[in-house]
């Protein structure tokens, strides 16, 4: 384990673009931390920390200089993996053929270099990686930027106003999935980052960087920050037998409640980093000669998510929350052999009207068939 | 007819089912086998239903009359299924046409005598109006259906 | 199952890129309804193997996708052909394709009809409507082995005479094959002299060997419910019966997310199901 000093940081980030690598990570933009090209440490949200709550999120001045210290905002790492709009298909007539393109332009890009990747995002990728790597079909656009992604971690030091990664075993430290993880500390007139390599390919980008050898004490006071961090988790999620509690309670009145409250916005499923619905858009030109296949994210919550000729299979609000949380909580073990939530917390900070995954659970348990916890 | 063929053909029919004697006795008394010919009508809309018939083969078609449509067939009553209940509910008229679409067999049981016996007895009542239910239950399923337009696009 | 999408540049098979087909001929079953028999474009030799029960996307120009189950005989590559119902933007276009112009097609997809597990058994097929064009496959593999199998029953219906699809073969199957063919139709007027009542109870008119019998539905999900419900109480095992589902397909090959029926993907783990994988789900509303 190494020390990075906070003088220094502008060498990892050096490292990382003379390897051609594109360094994305978070930085403030419309009152919000986001995730967009850093091309130096100053790009970072340095001196901000975020207060989040249920349908809450604000940014706030710190004055100790932290670069990592707001939690995770509205984006996720899912938007370069997976991006919003991806064009699948060319299509160009000529006469009766048919002629296809499938190469994207610009697909042999520069490989993503992610700064910042905090534990729960670390297991929101692994995730979406079984999603469309892991399959009998590989998902090309996926496949072609994760293989070449680099990532440095940046462990928890202090919990988000909605997290419950402890909840479900995705943080507040990061385990595995990561190329250089990073511990931020902060205090008095030190500032550092206690550095970990993860892969041979983190090993050598840490070769351009200065740094010292971390002492035990510096490690121990790594550690002792990501426990305060785990021991002052904002929120919990009784996460015991949900794959059962949701797939026996599909009939629960609670969902007649939670629809009364949800407006269908489909918030949630955008800011979620493990969603990944998508639909598929046609267009022509005006020639009539060159057509397109676009991918495009989608979402379950959309009225013509279920639609198919002559009927919709999902068509009340009810239906299309209780399929959203089922499938996050319950089906995707069907599917994939783990819970699709890592407790991230988006989905109750960006929901408008403040609808808390964990206290639905708890709700349901109260309500539905299960009656212990 | 054989009284014992009769009886043996009747407890054949899913409508008799486990009736036992003395009314399954009734019943053979008031029984006939009967035959109809592809294009014969057993019933017409407005006659007195003194009849109704369990089917032991063939097809029995149900129409009626639907103004400028002109006859529409709307089902059809097949084997070990039963044409008729009027006979034992007010006004005792047939509501339909009932027109055989095959070589039909069935049983034709005089409706007007057994409708007496069931003012008389209350416990033969019980058994007859016990088994039309079950046939009115599973006309009103298959009819429920048919009503869904299932196949219709829109 | 065969792959039939093209190689990236990085050696990467892509599920979404379509193989070019020709229309090789347009045959209308009935006024909406109409099978499309296709040809591989690139070549003559016909290289397309399915499994009855799977299905393809077929893409026309500019106007997207639209899944369908293949029912030609999968012993007949030459014969590939879909039948289509006519009731979108796509299949309406479909339907207007004139000999030689070219689709796109992907697949196949999905799960198929176990037709293996007939061995010795009895063989009752239910269908509703379109339901028939994807067991018609069945009933081709079933021909070719006719003595593999016990007695092979077709119970099939529409919404009226002339909603019936393959009306010739109908009457062939039960002359050449020894299948007992019961047909019925919603409604009619006076010159159907068939059966008129709904599938369901077509089954009251056959006595069945409930313990040696295999079921294959599919048809309208209401129709395919009430049938089980009905072919269950017969006393089949409802580990012999199989049914084919149906819901918004987009990316078919489990991406997209939009064909999930609870825990199933359907262009994966479906269309055909056996009735235990998915008898919790199919009591449940809007699943």
């Amino acid at each position: 384990m190494f020390i990075i000093q906070q003088k220094d940081f502008d060498s990892l980030i050096s490292a990382l673009k003379t390897r051609s690598y594109l360094v994305i990570g978070p930085t403030v933009r419309d009152n919000a931390v986001v995730y967009d090209e850093i091309n130096a440490a100053s790009d970072l949200p340095i001196g901000w920390t975020d207060e989040q709550d249920n349908s809450q999120y604000r940014l706030k001045r710190t004055t100790n200089g932290s670069f990592f210290g707001t939690s995770v905002g509205p984006y996720s790492w899912k938007r370069f993996l997976f991006p919003p709009r991806l064009k699948i298909l060319s299509i160009t007539k000529r006469g009766k053929a048919l002629e296809i393109e499938s190469d994207e332009p610009g697909e042999r890009r520069r490989q993503y270099a992610f700064l910042g990747v905090r534990p729960c995002e670390l297991s929101a990728i692994a995730l979406q990686d079984k999603v469309f790597m892991d399959a009998q079909f590989s998902d090309r656009a996926y496949t072609v930027r994760r293989n070449g992604a680099f990532v440095v971690a940046v462990n928890c030091t202090r919990s988000g106003g909605t997290c419950f990664c402890t909840s479900m075993g995705t943080g507040p430290d990061a385990k595995e999935g990561y190329d250089i993880v990073l511990t931020e500390i902060v205090e008095k007139d030190q500032h550092y980052f206690v550095a970990e390599v993860g892969s041979a390919k983190g090993t050598d980008v840490m070769n351009d960087v200065p740094r010292t050898k971390a002492s035990a004490a510096e490690i121990q006071l790594a550690r002792k920050l990501v426990e305060t961090a785990r021991e002052n988790m904002k929120k919990t999620m009784n996460a015991k037998g949900l794959r059962e509690l949701l797939s026996e309670n599909a009939e629960s009145t609670h969902w007649d409640e939670v629809s009364r409250r949800c407006l269908m916005c489909a918030n949630c499923t955008l800011v979620c980093p493990t969603c990944f619905c998508s639909t598929i858009e046609d267009t022509t030109d005006l020639s009539g000669e060159h057509a397109e296949r676009w991918r495009r994210w989608d979402s379950c919550f959309t009225m013509d998510f279920a639609k198919v000729t002559g009927g919709n299979f999902r068509p009340s609000t009810r239906a299309r929350y209780r399929q959203w949380i089922t499938h996050k909580l319950s089906s995707w073990i069907d599917q994939f052999g783990t819970s699709g939530c890592v407790g991230c917390g988006r989905c109750i900070t960006w929901c408008p009207v403040g609808i808390d995954i964990t206290a639905e659970v708890q709700a349901l348990r109260n309500n539905g068939v299960r009656a212990e916890a | 007819m054989l009284k014992a063929d009769l009886t043996e053909m009747l407890c054949k029919h899913p409508f008799v089912g486990d009736l036992h004697d003395p009314y399954l006795k009734l019943l053979v008394g008031c029984a006939k086998n009967v035959h109809f010919h592809d294009g014969d009508y057993l019933c017409h809309e407005g006659e007195a239903a003194d009849l109704f018939f369990l089917i032991r083969s063939g097809r029995v078609a149900v129409e009626i009359h639907a103004g400028h449509k002109g006859k529409q067939r709307i089902q059809t009553i097949g084997p070990g299924e039963v044409l008729g209940w009027s006979w034992l509910i007010f006004p005792y008229r047939w509501h339909f046409d009932g027109c055989a679409v095959s070589e039909v067999s069935a049983l034709a049981l005089d409706g007007k005598c057994l409708r007496t016996k069931c003012d008389k007895d209350h416990d033969f009542g019980y058994e007859m109006l016990k088994r039309l239910a079950n046939v009115f239950q599973s006309r009103m399923e298959a009819t429920r259906l048919q009503l869904l337009d299932v196949y219709g696009s829109r | 199952m065969k792959q039939t999408a093209l190689a990236g540049i990085d050696g990467l098979i892509d599920p979404m890129v379509p193989q070019m087909m020709s229309i090789k001929k347009t045959v209308w079953e009935t006024d909406d309804t109409f099978t499309l028999q296709l040809e591989n474009a690139a070549y003559a030799e016909p290289d397309f193997s399915f499994l009855p029960g799977q299905f393809n996307m077929l893409y026309v120009f500019g106007m997207g996708e639209s899944a369908i189950s293949i029912s030609s005989d999968p012993a007949k590559p030459t014969t590939l052909a879909h039948t289509i119902h006519r009731v979108g933007t796509v299949t309406n276009a479909l339907s207007q394709m004139k000999r030689g112009e070219i689709i796109g097609l992907r697949g196949p997809f999905g799960s198929r009809w176990p037709i293996e597990k007939a061995n010795g058994l009895d063989v009752c097929i239910v269908a509703g409507g379109i339901g028939l064009a994807p067991l018609r496959p069945v009933l081709y593999s079933l021909f070719r082995r006719r003595r593999d199998y016990g007695r092979v029953l077709l119970l099939y219906g529409a919404r009226s005479p002339l909603d019936l699809l393959y009306r010739v073969e109908l009457e062939e199957w039960s002359k050449l094959y020894d299948v007992e063919v019961l047909v019925t139709v919603d409604r009619s007027d006076s010159t159907w002299k068939g059966y008129i009542g709904v599938v369901p109870n077509l089954l009251s008119y056959i006595k069945l060997d409930a313990r040696a019998t295999i079921a294959m539905v599919c048809g309208p999900e209401i129709m395919m419910q009430y049938t089980i419900a009905e072919i269950l109480r017969r006393g089949v095992p409802s580990d012999q019966i199989y049914l084919s589902m149906e819901r918004n397909m987009k990316c078919a090959v489990g991406f997209c997310g939009h064909c999930q029926y609870g825990p199933k993907f359907i262009c994966k783990d479906g269309p055909v199901f056996a009735l235990t994988q998915i008898s919790d789900l199919f009591e449940k509303k809007e699943i």
